[in-house]
């Protein structure tokens, strides 16, 4: 039987004082017995002698401290996890919210995980391909990267996620494949978004979701991507699975995080958040990836808003520092109607060299991927310049240049929600294009490569 | 062993009671579950531990046993090719034990105490040694030669001195001191937050040769100096270390990983033992030790992460080598010492850093230097300290960045707008820095070629008069510049794109040596002083951009090496080409 204290002594935000305790443990789960037919959870932030500092998921509405009743769970907070999770909808802790009944567990594994041991891991290096040219031709996912989604209020992020999670396979391979969803405090509409998509695919019976929604209690947000990543590990490691996990919005997250803290009085970092924000997101992070002699394989998809389009605000920047590149995307392309908004220019993908060439994807990827980067940059700075002095300032290259950077986004960065263009398409459209510019300006590309590729433009 | 009891637990923070006998800074083990902590501040017999492990699970009451012992490293024979994680455990022999994922309180030594080493003794019986002589050797990987030294404070004459094959434990040699005889194994310790102790601090004379362009050339590094490479994400940094740990003519390298991603590490690990050391044609992993803390492990230990890779390059420095630290990123490391300092509710200084923050980068650089090493052949050794910072926002104002560049000697400024137009590597030749450059200079000079030093300062003029011109350009376009003046910007875009522009994965340019840097420069530099003098001589400015010789130096950094007729026929070519122009336009006044 476990001991039950009436011992609060203070409950301030999320926070919560418990006197008189014995044998406490840092990082416990905590039951609180609000009234008779209400229980809440908590954790123990911080054991000191006799006192316990407790962090409440579900807020605080409502306690009495003379009435509540406290019990120490002895252990951290668990996930039962088993196959039969795929297909369903979970809260932000774990619980069902589909209707469904409680999934029997195959056994509880704690959501916090151990570290990977950077020895035991294997390089990302498998070419994912997403349809999506913006992202194969140019910032290339690989199994096992992270490789978060920069976006901002307003523009088509989920749209773009549900695509990837739609179209996402590996060339030449029928492997298992599912999707994991992590939403914190989105609003029910952007989760039935996602729910619907996935139903309306048939992608929901290879999904788990976990879902927070925006009027479910913000603490609980701590805890929805350690769960949706421990169902992931099961999958990806136990059961052989490839996992894409799709995390909605890391930045309410973070918020959640800053809350605590605040409540803490703990020295705050930059903007109010606290200082160990990094580590704290690099365990979650760094729970993506490929583990030696295992088949399976966790692929992360963070989405984050970014306040004020500032990619220097504190949750973007240290995100940007742990995963492995970001796709960002540009309201003013949005504005355009271009879809996927795709900035490709402050986009990157890390992985991408392990993940393309030869055998991979095409031999003339790497150095056309250059190539189109480099005539996109200049391009762009031609066209600034020509809004300043007029087109007829150009140089007869610069004209060139200006012209290719606006087919370059019409033609392969935009494309259709449903469109989903193979390698060779994204490849070949890559050199039609760099027909527009002079075969001697085409200094990044091999002149082999060149040779084989470069469509024949001249007229016969 | 003393014991104490835990009376609070606050994330990577214990306060434990009992523990009057400690010492600051000794490691203690806490809990029964005997994870390892150290000892950071004392109040009575109050001590506050910082925990290098997750400390979940942990409670009020546990015992704490203290070891009376300084954080310290093992330093023998068997350090190449390791990974460690932040406190020397080895990353290999954990994953052997316990299997994928880090478990908590594993013990293990750094260094396997089983393995027999061949033992080759440089002393003989009877010779009176003193700290640092070398005792004898062993032949640790194909290229490093580990020298057995006398440990610090042992002075006397050999008394036994023995051969062939050791475990590192077993004694190698017995010498007897003015205290009696002392036994000398193959193994020592020293700790990690004390620097090693060595004869005579040097100032650096000779160049690290990495075969990275912009730097060989424009931002050189001294064996023996200190660099920082602060940037953005995505601007690179990770590739410029990974680069300079592959390609700098050190022999041997201490790549700490400091709170940085996991895959990273993979990639040096898969890589290296692929990849050859064009020094000495064998693999580059014969010469790497890893230190690797990757975000995700525990906090504390990444603020040691730095010092136990100090403490071995230092290490390899008293036997007399070049050694070459990178630590990606200090500004982890930083960050970890800001997490403790607020859990010892320390008043914060700038950003949340504690106020020693300043001290303590300075302090971790200064260790890097050329030094007489101990030891009575006067050898010298160099540890060259390369830190990446990451910045927030890329924003250069703030505290890591600041103290990092007050003690650094060289800037590599990474900046995004370059990385975003994949101009890597991203180093901006406007904001960069070496403070070396005179030094270095004299001594390529004479090792390379006597016009090594003014082709770089014309190149570095172009560069800086590029930056001018182009905003000229901006307000009144390009055609209100004189054809001199259009000249100086295709120049410049041409030391831009053919020569600072510089493709890692590319398997020729990845590393240029600087005989071929200088081959290139000069091509650039020739092709613009004919293209003057045409000029002058009537021919027309897009006659010139025709000439098809810039497209072959556009593409000399994908000529290999041993092609050194291909590299050099490139003036011949330059020449013709400009005479072949003048000539035409000659040919047209005499008609």
């Amino acid at each position: 039987m476990l001991k039950e204290y009436r011992t609060v002594s203070e409950v301030a935000g999320p926070l919560m004082v418990v006197e008189q305790v014995e044998g406490v443990k840092y990082g416990e789960l905590v039951e609180i017995e609000v009234s008779k037919d209400e229980i809440r959870r908590g954790r123990v932030l911080e054991a000191d002698g006799s006192k316990a500092l407790v962090q409440l998921f579900e807020g605080s509405a409502g306690l009495n401290l003379a009435t509540a009743k406290v019990r120490f769970l002895g252990r951290g907070i668990e996930l039962g996890v088993s196959m039969d999770m795929l297909g369903r909808v979970f809260d932000g802790f774990g619980r069902p919210r589909d209707g469904g009944p409680q999934i029997i567990p195959e056994k509880r594994v704690d959501i916090n995980g151990n570290p990977i041991n950077p020895y035991a891991r294997d390089y990302p290096s498998e070419f994912i391909q997403t349809g999506i040219s913006a992202i194969d031709g140019l910032n290339t996912l690989v199994r096992g990267q992270k490789l978060p989604i920069f976006s901002g209020s307003g523009l088509p992020h989920a749209a773009l996620a549900a695509q990837i999670a739609r179209q996402a396979r590996v060339l030449g391979t029928e492997e298992k494949f599912s999707v994991v969803f992590g939403a914190m405090g989105i609003t029910f509409e952007e989760a039935d978004y996602f729910i619907s998509d996935f139903r309306r695919t048939g992608a929901i019976e290879r999904a788990v979701l976990f879902v927070n929604l925006a009027d479910d209690p913000a603490i609980e947000r701590i805890s929805t991507p350690r769960m949706a990543l421990t169902a992931a590990e099961y999958l990806a490691f136990e059961k052989d699975m490839h996992v894409l996990v799709i995390l909605t919005d890391i930045t309410n997250y973070a918020e959640a995080l800053r809350e605590v803290s605040a409540a803490r009085m703990e020295v705050p970092g930059r903007r109010g958040y606290p200082g160990y924000m990094y580590t704290d997101l690099a365990s979650m992070y760094e729970r993506a990836g490929r583990i030696k002699g295992k088949k399976g394989s966790i692929t992360q998809i963070p989405i984050l808003t970014m306040p004020e389009d500032d990619k220097t605000h504190p949750i973007v920047d240290l995100t940007g520092y742990i995963t492995e590149g970001q796709i960002l995307l540009a309201r003013e392309l949005h504005r355009k109607g271009i879809y996927p908004p795709i900035d490709v220019l402050p986009s990157l993908s890390r992985l991408k060299d392990k993940g393309i060439g030869e055998g991979k994807t095409r031999e003339d990827h790497a150095d056309t991927m250059n190539q189109l980067y480099a005539a996109y940059a200049r391009g762009k700075d031609a066209k600034e310049l020509a809004a300043i002095l007029g087109e007829a300032a150009l140089s007869e290259d610069d004209k060139k240049f200006s012209k290719f950077s606006d087919e370059f986004e019409t033609r392969y960065v935009n494309q259709g929600h449903e469109e989903n263009r193979t390698i060779e398409q994204t490849l070949d459209l890559g050199w039609e294009l760099l027909t527009l510019l002079p075969v001697r300006e085409l200094k990044r590309i091999r002149e082999e490569y060149i040779e084989k590729y470069l469509p024949d433009t001249r007229p016969a | 062993m003393d014991e104490g009891r835990i009376v609070k637990v606050s994330g990577p923070l214990v306060i434990a009671e009992g523990m009057g006998n400690a010492r600051m800074y000794d490691v203690v083990r806490v809990s029964d579950k005997r994870l390892i902590g150290e000892i950071i501040e004392m109040h009575g017999d109050r001590a506050s531990i910082q925990v290098y492990e997750e400390t979940a699970g942990l409670g009020p009451g546990e015992p704490v046993y203290t070891t009376g012992e300084a954080l310290s490293v093992e330093l023998a024979p068997g350090l190449i090719e390791a990974i460690y994680d932040g406190i020397q455990r080895p990353l290999d022999k954990i994953k052997d034990r316990v299997g994928d994922r880090i478990e908590r309180g594993i013990e293990l030594p750094g260094i396997d105490h089983e393995r027999k080493w061949h033992f080759e003794p440089k002393v003989n019986p009877g010779d009176s040694v003193k700290p640092g002589d070398i005792l004898g050797i062993v032949q640790e990987t194909t290229v490093v030669e580990h020298r057995i030294m006398v440990p610090y404070g042992i002075t006397g004459t050999v008394r036994d001195i023995k051969v062939g094959e050791f475990t590192v434990v077993d004694v190698v040699a017995t010498v007897e001191t003015a205290d009696g005889l002392r036994d000398i194994t193959m193994l020592t310790r020293w700790p990690v937050r004390r620097g090693r102790p060595y004869a005579e601090k040097l100032p650096p004379c000779a160049p690290l040769v990495t075969g990275q362009r912009i730097i060989d050339m424009f931002f050189p590094v001294a064996k023996g100096g200190a660099a920082c490479v602060p940037g953005p994400f995505g601007s690179g940094k990770t590739v410029v270390q990974h680069q300079l740990a592959r390609w700098a003519d050190s022999d041997i390298i201490v790549y700490v990983g400091c709170g940085e991603r996991g895959n990273e590490m993979t990639e040096v690990l898969m890589d290296f033992p692929e990849l050859i050391d064009p020094h000495t044609g064998e693999p580059l992993m014969k010469r790497t030790t890893l230190v690797a803390n990757t975000s995700d492990m525990p906090v504390a230990a990444r603020e040691a992460s730095i010092y136990t890779g100090i403490t071995i390059a230092e290490y390899f420095r008293d036997m007399g080598y070049n050694v070459a630290l990178m630590a990606d990123s200090t500004s982890r490391w930083a960050e970890a010492l800001r997490e403790i300092s607020g859990r010892l509710e320390e008043m914060p200084g700038e950003e949340g850093y504690p106020a020693y923050l300043g001290s303590r980068i300075a302090e971790f650089y200064e260790r890097a230097g050329r030094v007489k090493c101990l030891g009575a052949d006067g050898r010298e050794g160099t540890l060259t300290a390369i830190g990446a910072v990451s910045p927030p926002g890329g924003d250069l104002s703030e505290p890591v960045a600041q103290a990092t560049l007050r003690v650094a000697k060289v800037f590599w400024g990474l900046d995004s707008t370059l990385a975003a137009r994949r101009h890597f590597p991203a180093i901006n030749w406007l904001i960069s820095y070496s403070l070396y450059l005179d030094r270095l200079e004299e001594q390529i000079s004479k090792t390379v070629a006597a016009d090594f030093g003014d082709l770089r300062k014309e190149a570095m003029q172009l560069l800086q008069e590029e930056a001018e011109l182009e905003e000229i350009v901006r307000l009144v376009g390009i055609d209100a510049l004189s054809i001199k003046d259009r000249l100086s910007l295709e120049t410049s875009k041409s030391i831009r794109e053919d020569f600072l522009h510089q493709n890692a994965y590319h398997e020729v340019d990845t590393y240029t040596s600087l005989p071929k840097q200088r081959l290139m420069l000069k091509a650039i530099l020739d092709f613009h002083h004919s293209a003057l003098d045409a000029v002058e001589a009537g021919v027309e400015f897009d006659a010139i951009m025709k000439l098809e010789v810039r497209n072959t130096i556009a593409r000399m950094k994908y000529v290999p090496e041993h092609e050194e007729e291909r590299l050099s026929s490139v003036f011949q070519q330059i020449k013709a080409a400009f005479i072949g122009l003048t000539q035409a336009v000659g040919g047209e006044e005499v008609a």
